[in-house]
């Protein structure tokens, strides 16, 4: 499995990314011990007019590739715990209507409609705005808006493998309930999941940088959100600011949605010659 | 169009109103979630009230009644359209939202058609194309396109078009203070729509370029695309006329799921090119803490988004007679 990621180009590159991003994100403390608020040097420094200021200042004077790797931190961080959050949560409403159906199927389904109706990106500001911004309440508003997806894919494996003979088997023994939801179905349903946690990463990074670009990051650490929003009424002038933090959003979602083709096709072999 | 059709537009119906229940109940709960209610707000806003007078605005607005009580009496109101009022605008949610609400749909509207059509063109030529150098470089795009948020495509094409090249307005719906006659006007607003439009819309190109590439390439391998080419038809015409027809039902079913994300992208290229719509309301109450209004935004949206999917039921089972009557 790990070998067919690798052995793609798409997976490769992906993961190479990512390692970077990860590997700016784990040292951000070492290379730029000062922190990303500390104020360097002039403000609005173009990229490379000093040397040691690669990436330049922003409005305050602070160094621009320090806040991008601080920021790797927070968007990595938010990406992963968001998206183990919403998996825990469609997983769980996924098994449930799929294994028991009738009542709770009807109404758990429904709640998703619900769920997937309502504009995932407002909803989210809705939720940030009324719990207030912090690291934990994005992530909380992120999960919130991603997970019927997950609910949905779920439910329909839960659905195919529920009738299986190993299955019925199971019940034929007296295994208890919970244990076959644990133990058969939920291992034998959860491949095409994973496929798309990638991209659920990819999903949260985004809407953590769209929250903080409006400002509703929080207001205690450097995203790269939070770096665009700080950028954006300069963009006439200095429009570096903005555009080499996006820069860095676009190439982790790239990452991700690599690494999440890669994986696609290592599981499902058949389609691989597409 | 025969009973089953009928009868599956009806369980659909049923689903939709099921649905529009649950999230007048959900968005009354998340009002609830505001820490304080409305008389604390407007008290924290004025300055001037005292403890009497808080209880007299309860008790007129009923915020003194149990919660089941306000539920009932939140519901009834929405369902006659009212959804609260704004004291912020000092005006009913309703209206505020609705005279917002063209240039929202208009954007929205203008995307979709934009990103289907181009989306669903570039993922034509690929597979017609397909592994040669064309398709190649259309997939690498359409990698770049999928992976680029929304804000920074809306940034980049102001930083491009209107600041470095300044071809195209960077803001607002038209041009302010200058008399127009009607076709000038269609032709400003059409300007001011343009990177807007593009900003919202290049996501889903890439999105349906990709679908429209993998389902045409599987419609193409099918026997009757074969037959066609034996009966002697022009490739044009088998594209077309019948790869591209079948290949298009998964393209509609993406735009349904869509919608409401294209709502929430609103917000933000609303926001970039300051244009007069629901997006950018919400942003603005947001800030103002004016849950009414945020939350009128996004039952108003709801409801045109429940709308759209039921015509796109409809639309389907229009384009594909055989549409499986599922529960």
């Amino acid at each position: 499995m790990l070998r067919r990621i690798l052995l793609s180009p798409s997976g490769l590159i992906g993961l190479l990314l990512l390692l970077v991003i990860v590997g700016m994100a784990l040292s951000a403390g070492y290379v730029f011990p000062k922190g990303p608020w500390a104020l360097v040097a002039r403000p609005y420094m173009w990229p490379g007019q000093r040397p040691g200021l690669l990436f330049g200042t922003d409005s305050l004077g602070r160094d621009i590739l320090a806040a991008i790797f601080y920021g790797a931190r927070v968007s990595l961080l938010v990406g992963f715990v968001a998206t183990v959050c919403a998996l825990a949560i469609g997983i769980t409403v996924g098994a449930v209507a799929g294994y028991f159906g009738r009542g709770f199927d009807a109404v758990l389904m429904r709640i998703t409609d619900a769920f997937q109706t309502i504009p995932g990106f407002l909803f989210a500001i809705v939720l940030v705005s009324i719990l207030s911004p912090s690291v934990q309440n994005i992530v909380i508003a992120i999960a919130m808006v991603s997970w019927p997806p997950v609910a949905r894919l779920t439910r329909a494996e839960v659905l195919r493998v529920r009738e299986t003979e190993y299955v019925q088997s199971c019940k034929i023994i007296g295994m208890s309930t919970p244990r076959i939801i644990l133990t058969q179905v939920l291992p034998n349903s959860l491949s095409p999941v994973i496929v798309v946690a990638a991209v659920l990463v990819a999903t949260a990074i985004i809407t953590e940088a769209g929250l903080s670009f409006l400002g509703l990051g929080d207001p205690n650490v450097m995203s790269w959100g939070t770096l665009i929003n700080v950028g954006r009424p300069s963009i006439r002038s200095t429009w570096f600011i903005a555009v080499l933090p996006g820069l860095f959003v676009i190439l982790t979602v790239l990452a991700l949605n690599l690494l999440g083709d890669a994986i696609n096709d290592a599981l499902n072999p058949h389609f691989r010659k597409r | 169009m025969n009973r089953h059709v009928l009868r599956y537009l009806g369980w659909r119906l049923l689903q939709s109103l099921v649905v529009i229940a649950i999230v007048i109940v959900g968005s009354f709960m998340l009002l609830h979630l505001v820490p304080g209610d409305m008389v604390d707000i407007l008290g924290g806003q004025r300055g001037d009230m005292d403890a009497e007078l808080m209880a007299i605005l309860r008790a007129r607005y009923g915020l003194d009644q149990p919660m089941l009580v306000q539920l009932f009496h939140y519901v009834t109101g929405v369902l006659q359209g009212d959804l609260g009022y704004s004291y912020r605008n000092q005006t009913d949610v309703l209206s505020l939202i609705l005279q917002r609400l063209p240039a929202t749909i208009l954007l929205v509207v203008c995307s979709v058609i934009v990103a289907v059509f181009l989306g669903t063109m570039a993922g034509v030529i690929a597979a017609r194309h397909v592994h040669r150098p064309i398709d190649v470089i259309i997939s690498m795009v359409v990698l770049v396109f999928y992976a680029t948020p929304v804000f920074m495509t809306g940034l980049g094409l102001v930083i491009v078009f209107s600041v470095k090249l300044k071809l195209l307005p960077v803001g607002g719906l038209f041009t302010p203070g200058v008399d127009m006659t009607t076709l000038q006007l269609v032709a400003n607003v059409a300007k001011h729509m343009v990177l807007p439009v593009l900003s919202l819309s290049l996501f889903y190109i890439a999105i349906y370029a990709r679908l429209a590439r993998a389902s045409m390439l599987q419609v193409l391998s099918q026997d009757y695309i074969r037959t066609a080419y034996a009966k002697g038809l022009g490739t044009t015409h088998v594209i077309i006329g019948h790869a591209l027809r079948n290949a298009l039902l998964p393209v509609v079913t993406m735009v349904g799921l869509q919608i409401a994300e294209l709502f929430g992208g609103a917000v933000l290229t609303e926001t970039i090119f300051s244009l007069p719509g629901v997006g950018r309301l919400a942003y603005d109450a947001v800030f103002e803490r004016d849950y009414p209004l945020i939350l009128g935004v996004l039952l108003v949206c709801s409801f045109v988004i429940i709308l759209v999917n039921l015509i796109i039921d409809f639309v389907y089972t229009l384009l594909d007679p055989r549409v499986e009557v599922s529960r």
